[in-house]
């Protein structure tokens, strides 16, 4: 009798776990799809890009420093990690190229995403959960304005376009301490380091290192608003959610990565089976 | 302009539950226009529910509510914003929005109201004259947080009254919640003026019981999700049911009176 009581509480509270969990996958895609349907009209008034522009600050100048350093430790440590085995198999000039691919390509956009999930995903959910638990969402809604393009497209966006030119600024300052580096601690030369650098790192690398960019600075911008418009009152909830966005970001920063490092591998083999047989 | 003989507003048989908390049981309510309709109600009867039913903030789960013979429970969030455009809401938190200065915050609703015919400059005048209404001519560029509970309360009732054309009707929760007794009149011949001179109508939620017989022409006692009391404000402090009667004089419920004990 017990045990049947055990079981089935056990199927009801997985049954309402999985309610729950789809009722919020549902909710966050019209969330995603509404926020985006705003973003062609903020774009093309002026009143938007009066939005746009404070938080292209708040998201993007203000990160600078951050992602520079998280960058510039990503190539160090590349390099550090590399030199030995490179020197060893004589391959040390080598270096360079390898380094500044996996920078542009994988570790600069993940890294720097995951640097931008926590610096500027927790301020956007700590602001606007706030803005939800003291009613000024409510009171937003109350005068006919509508919450989420008021406030979500210019952060959505402004993720969106700043994640991969903050990448970019990773991907150079790598570049440069990773040489730095290379030169100043291991005695390698500048030229076979930049050379090497020129012919295996190709545009292909950076751009899609940059897609990836653009890719995981909208789902951190969406995350985190989503979150804050749907903490739980409260100073605590307020921290919960924070939480949540950055994990919740973290996790699909990491899937997003794989999904597309799949379908970009996928559209490589077919550009270049292309290109050998012309 | 077409009959005004409907109520403004009307809730027909709302029924409200959070869960398994019913909070509003088949209210049955008719706003006459032009007059100032005071709630009263003890904590948590569900004052602040029944106001945010008024501009569609909330849905109820059985039952209607009309304004201007519309009726609006069932309109989506597109479809009530030329309604929420004639409604203004002043509330119990405020909900001033602190990345603004406290005239950015007044003059907000009518930036974004398409139905107000400003420009900027006037805009920003009318937002200052409804400061110095308010007693806080000098405080336009502070921001919210730099303000005491007082002063942020009268900039939330500054951003209500600051539309033009004026709002056909102004919701008040707790309009004289934390200010002197002083701060506290003003603000009730405020809300009476703004009646009798712009014929506003006004529903004000509130435990101030000289706010209630002052800027009230009638009042509702909300208890237990139903209406318990109904008249004018003198007709409420005869009435002699238990209930009312200790609201009114601010006598505790008995089984509310606890004994500390150690
Ligand atoms: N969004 C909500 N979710 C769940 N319960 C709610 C919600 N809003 C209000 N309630 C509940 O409804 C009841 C009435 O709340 P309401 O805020 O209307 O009280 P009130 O009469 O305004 O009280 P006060 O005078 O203290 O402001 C409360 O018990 C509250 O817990
Ligand atoms: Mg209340």
């Amino acid at each position: 009798m017990s045990r049947m009581n055990a079981v089935e509480n056990m199927l009801a509270s997985t049954g309402a776990a999985v309610i729950s969990g789809l009722g919020d996958f549902g909710r966050f895609w019209s969330f995603g799809s509404r926020s985006i349907s705003f973003v062609p009209v903020e774009l093309m008034s002026l009143r938007g890009w009066r939005r746009l522009l404070p938080q292209c600050f708040q998201i993007g100048t203000r990160s600078v420093p951050v992602i520079m350093l998280t960058g510039m430790f990503i190539g160090i440590i590349l390099v550090v990690q590399g030199y030995e085995q490179f020197d060893n198999a004589g391959l040390r000039d080598m270096l360079g190229g390898i380094v500044n691919i996996s920078v542009a390509s994988e570790l600069g956009p993940v890294l720097a995403g995951v640097m931008l999930a926590g610096r500027v995903g927790g301020a956007l959910t700590a602001e606007l959960g706030t803005m939800n638990v003291t009613e000024q969402l409510v009171a937003l809604r109350s005068m006919g304005a509508d919450p989420i393009r008021f406030l979500v497209a210019p952060r959505f966006l402004a993720c969106l376009l700043l994640a991969p030119i903050l990448t970019c600024y990773a991907d150079l300052v790598g570049a440069l301490g990773a040489w730095a580096v290379f030169v100043f601690y291991y005695g390698g030369e500048s030229e076979p380091y930049w050379r090497m650098t020129k012919q295996m790192v190709e545009f292909w690398h950076l751009n899609t290192g940059l897609l990836k960019a653009l890719f995981f600075g909208g789902t951190i911008g969406l995350v985190s608003c989503y979150k804050g418009f749907h903490c739980k009152p409260g100073a605590q909830g307020v921290g919960e959610a924070c939480t949540q966005a950055f994990v919740i970001s973290f996790i699909l920063i990491l899937m997003l990565d794989f999904f597309l490092n799949v379908f970009l591998n996928g559209l490589y083999n077919l550009w270049y089976g292309f290109r050998s047989l012309i | 302009m077409v009959g005004h003989d409907h109520p403004v507003i009307e809730f027909r048989g709302v029924t409200k539950r959070f869960g398994r908390q019913l909070v509003l049981d088949e209210i049955d309510l008719a706003v006459e226009r032009g007059k100032s309709t005071v709630i009263i109600g003890r904590s948590g009867t569900g004052k602040s529910v029944l106001l945010k039913h008024i501009v569609g903030l909330l849905k109820p789960n059985r039952g209607e509510v009309w304004f201007e013979g519309q009726r609006i429970d069932t309109l989506s969030e597109r479809a009530l914003v030329p309604i929420r455009r004639q409604i203004t809401f002043v509330f119990q938190l405020n909900a001033l929005f602190d990345s603004m200065t406290v005239l950015e915050n007044v003059a907000f609703p009518m930036m974004e109201n398409s139905d107000v015919r400003l420009d900027r400059e006037e805009i920003a005048g009318l937002a200052r004259h409804c400061l110095e209404l308010v007693g806080l001519a000098k405080f336009g560029s502070k921001r919210p947080a730099e303000l005491s509970g007082g002063e942020r309360k009268r900039v939330a009732l500054a951003r209500a009254i600051a539309l033009e054309p004026p709002p056909k009707v102004i919701l008040y929760d707790e309009p004289t919640a934390g200010l002197d007794p002083q701060r506290s009149d003003a603000i009730t011949k405020l809300i009476r003026e703004l009646q009798e001179k712009v014929h506003v109508t006004g529903v004000i939620v509130t435990h101030d019981m000289k706010l209630a017989a002052e800027a009230g022409d009638r009042v509702l006692m909300l208890y237990n999700g139903r209406f318990v009391a109904d008249g004018s404000p003198e007709e409420v402090r005869q009435i002699k049911e238990p209930h009312v009667h200790r609201f009114v004089e601010g006598i505790a419920e008995p089984e509310d009176v606890v004994t500390y004990t150690t």
